[in-house]
């Protein structure tokens, strides 16, 4: 089958780069799975698992904290605010970032609506984080 | 002349001198590799990020929507200079040429007419900059309890510079800091950070066909999106300058070390030869006082 480079990064290294057949990334307006030949696409991603298949089978699944991704025919490149790989999330620390992060939009409730809407992003990525280390 | 005592106390003390900056030698050397690594593990994000910038930033740099961090507030009237530095001292010149290319600095700006506002990371920097400038500093960062630097303290520092520029607090952002060219040689440059320089976009974001727009979608739209990347952008940039001051340092310091290891064994071997030289004209002026005293009886 036909396969595209993935690439992804994370500020402080970079995770993943190899030939993959299909990704699945999750885009803030919805999972996107991303097949070779995709059309040229600038996507922002929220908190979420990336699946990566290869050779007809889920081969990783690692989980983002939210980023960017670049879709060539060719290529996709993840910009990941932070990535672990699902098997090594913890699930305490998951459940203390959704504390802390309810703490904080708690604590905006009387900012500005974007500073509201981050923390908002940021419960939801670390709510994603929990599901993901629950599923693990 | 100072007698055989002062002299071995003396070697003694360099002997010890030598071996605390040897141990500093080597534990730099050992930061040093730890700290190249992660400037080069941050690399790759860091040319990423340039090419999804390059073909954003000619998608929107056009139109008058574009956010305030890529074109600027439109005035050039209030500077905010970053100054990089390290937390700690022992090495060499490191600090002080970051020190004084920020004050030449301050000093051209001023000359200009400019505002120039001061917001200092290491400690090295603030004390260094605070005595002339103290009236210009508006804020002081220190990493010095923090273990090992991480993307962590870029974004802090980057949320704080943006909210500064939402609040219309400055024109124009510059950072400096010790750019890491190799183990011993670190140059104090500056490098603009808002208005955000473009990347050379001609080449990443036209395609073959020649000056075309950039055939991207976008999802959401381009403002959004350049909206949530550009933060991001400026903290890579201060993320990587904050690892390359880092490495520098090190490297730096390694050097300084290194130096003053030879210079204190230089140092020993003349307080030996004079101590020995001593010891010698002891025993001289005593052979020739006994034999004298033999003589006169």
């Amino acid at each position: 089958m036909a396969t595209f480079d993935l690439e992804l990064v994370s500020p402080e290294r970079l995770l993943l780069s190899r030939p993959v057949e299909m990704a699945v990334i999750p885009a803030v307006e919805g999972d996107m799975g991303v097949l070779p030949n995709h059309s040229p696409m600038i996507v922002a991603l929220k908190g979420g698992v990336i699946r990566v298949t290869e050779g007809g089978r889920e081969t990783e699944r690692l989980f983002i904290m939210g980023g960017f991704a670049e879709i060539t025919p060719n290529r996709v490149t993840v910009l990941a605010d932070e990535a672990t790989p699902v098997a090594t999330l913890s699930r305490a620390a998951a459940t203390q970032r959704v504390t802390e992060a309810e703490a904080a939009l708690a604590a905006a409730a009387n900012d500005a609506p974007e500073i509201r809407e981050k923390a908002a992003d940021r419960l939801m990525a670390a709510r994603a984080m929990q599901d993901a280390a629950q599923a693990a | 002349m100072a007698s055989l005592k002062d002299l071995r106390g003396r070697i003694n003390s360099v002997k010890s001198t030598r071996k605390i900056t040897q141990a500093m030698k080597m534990v730099a050397a050992a930061k040093l590799r730890r700290a190249q690594a992660q400037a080069e593990a941050a690399r790759p994000y860091a040319q990423r990020m340039e090419r999804m910038l390059a073909s954003l930033g000619a998608a929107v740099a056009d139109s008058p929507e574009a956010p305030k961090m890529l074109i600027g507030t439109g005035r050039d009237q209030v500077h905010l200079l970053v100054v990089v530095t390290a937390e700690r001292g022992l090495s060499g010149a490191f600090n002080t040429n970051a020190g004084r290319f920020a004050r030449a600095r301050i000093r051209a700006l001023e000359a200009e007419g400019k505002t120039v506002k001061l917001l200092t990371v290491g400690r090295k920097g603030a004390s260094y900059l605070k005595r002339e400038f103290a009236s210009r500093l508006i804020g002081e960062v220190s990493y010095h309890t923090v273990k090992r630097i991480g993307f962590e303290q870029a974004d802090e520092l980057a949320t704080r510079i943006t909210a500064m520029l939402e609040a219309g607090e400055f024109d124009v952002c510059t950072l400096i800091y010790n750019r890491f060219q190799s183990v011993i040689s670190q140059v104090a440059s500056e490098q603009r950070l808002i208005p955000a320089p473009l990347p050379a976009n001609d080449t990443a974001a036209a395609p073959a066909t020649g000056g075309a727009p950039a055939l991207y979608e976008y999802e959401p739209g381009e403002e959004e999106l350049l909206a949530a990347l550009l933060p991001k952008n400026l903290a890579i940039q201060i993320y990587r300058a904050l690892l390359e001051n880092q490495a520098g340092f090190y490297g730096s310091q390694m050097t300084a070390m290194d130096n003053a290891t030879r210079n204190a064994g230089d140092m020993i071997n003349r307080l030996t030869l004079n101590y020995n030289r001593t010891r010698q004209a002891n025993i001289t002026k005593e052979l020739i006082e006994i034999i004298s005293g033999a003589e006169a009886v």
